[in-house]
């Protein structure tokens, strides 16, 4: 391996996810350094589920993980807003209308 | 669309958020002096979770019976667990692990000057257990409102798991005071070494503590240091009761008018000597810490060497598939 020293040394970042049970969707606990993803695994059971969290562990390391800019916010998330139709609420119906 | 959207000064955006209670997460802008507040401050917990370990570990061996062993063991985990989940938080903040064991090892990163104590005594894990982890707990509990998101989200964690750990004090300080004439003397020897240390857990005095008045500002801290330190004795004076115990203070005495109890004056010499490296095991914790460190090492570098071995065979692998 011809990396340098430093960064080749340190282990990878790891992002956890945990399905606390079944039926449930996996969610972000946080994250921890391995070396390969067997390891991640068997850290993250040792970390985030020591007191019966989960019933099932993803990782994927970090450098995977591709995020939105929070600057860009508002042209994301804007058109959205004024879109209220796509609400049930929105519809003005009569009180004697039932099961809908 | 509200007129406050043609705000784009990110100084006004973040303190806009903190005031509203919005959670400042990681790749949002945030002034150079808040994120080097909460490294060093992230950091600092972090290493004290780690080092931590090393005078409750010295029990673990000789605890009296197979529950307290257990129950022991889960702590020192637990507290290791503490420790990874604060590095992971300030490694959001752009410092990378290497670099905080670094800053650890080389004495550069404080950690709790409370670990720096020794642990005599099998009482002194009760001891521990009831007022350090008490102290901490004070001290934790409103950082689960801390503005940083990563930092609050760990302490939650953190809190959740903390409330067995002084439960288990008690219980063995309980245990001791039931005892005989011997264990009676030990419990409260253990008490009379472990309440002022505890009590400077809070760091120093308001008009001496430097850093406060910002981070109360920023919202990472939500009590100052002596009204924390203030609950904590009016909680312990009424808990020691039921232990048949008493802290060391002599001037600790209800005040009707206050309605808290007044306590004596603070040792901040002493404070300040352990603080800056003259504690009883100063030396012993990092040396501890720095060999454990050092003598890992190659169960790192084999780690690293192994996984990049898996690697390369599975290219190699695809490499002849796709040929094939």
């Amino acid at each position: 391996m011809s990396q340098p020293e430093t960064s080749a040394r340190e282990w990878p970042l790891w992002e956890i996810f945990i399905r606390s049970r079944q039926g449930l969707d996996h969610k972000h606990v946080g994250s921890l350094h391995a070396a390969d993803a067997a390891m991640a695994i068997e850290n993250a059971r040792d970390v985030y589920t020591r007191r019966m969290e989960g019933v099932s562990i993803w990782v994927v390391e970090s450098r995977h993980i591709h995020a939105s800019n929070p600057e860009e916010a508002e042209s994301l998330y804007d058109p959205a807003t004024d879109k209220v139709y796509r609400h049930p609420t929105f519809y003005d119906l009569p009180d004697a209308l039932k099961h809908m | 669309m509200t007129a406050g959207n043609a705000n784009t000064d990110p100084q006004e955006i973040f303190d806009d958020k903190v005031a509203r209670e919005i959670r400042i997460e990681p790749k949002d802008w945030m002034p150079d002096k808040y994120r080097q507040t909460l490294i060093r401050q992230i950091s600092q917990h972090a290493h004290s979770e780690i080092v931590g370990m090393l005078p409750e570990g010295n029990w673990i061996t000789r605890a009296p019976t197979l529950r307290r062993k257990a129950t022991l063991i889960a702590k020192v985990q637990d507290e290791a667990g503490h420790g990874l989940y604060l590095y992971s938080a300030a490694e959001t903040l752009n410092i990378s692990r290497d670099e905080m064991l670094a800053q650890l090892h080389s004495g550069k990163a404080k950690y709790s000057s409370i670990f720096n104590y020794p642990t005599l005594t099998w009482a002194d894990i009760g001891a521990i257990g009831w007022l350090v982890d008490g102290a901490a707990i004070m001290n934790q509990v409103p950082l689960c409102r801390a503005s940083y998101g990563p930092y609050a989200r760990a302490m939650v964690r953190i809190c959740k798991e903390e409330s067995f750990h002084q439960r288990q004090g008690f219980e063995i300080l309980l245990t001791l005071s039931r005892g005989s004439s011997p264990q009676r003397h030990m419990c409260q020897d253990a008490i009379n070494r472990w309440w002022w240390p505890s009590v400077m857990m809070f760091g120093p005095s308001d008009d001496q503590s430097p850093h406060s008045a910002q981070s109360m500002a920023w919202k990472i801290k939500r009590f100052s240091n002596d009204e924390l330190r203030q609950k904590f004795v009016d909680v312990c004076a009424e808990q020691v009761k039921l232990l048949g115990m008493t802290l060391p203070d002599k001037d600790l005495q209800w005040n009707a008018t206050t309605e808290h109890y007044d306590f004596g004056p603070i040792n901040w010499q002493e404070f300040w000597d352990v603080v800056n490296g003259n504690g009883p095991c100063n030396r012993e914790r990092l040396e501890a810490r720095v060999k454990a460190h050092e003598e890992g090492q190659w169960v790192r570098d084999a780690a690293i060497a192994f996984a990049a071995k898996q690697n390369d065979s599975i290219r190699k692998k695809n490499t002849a598939d796709v040929a094939a």
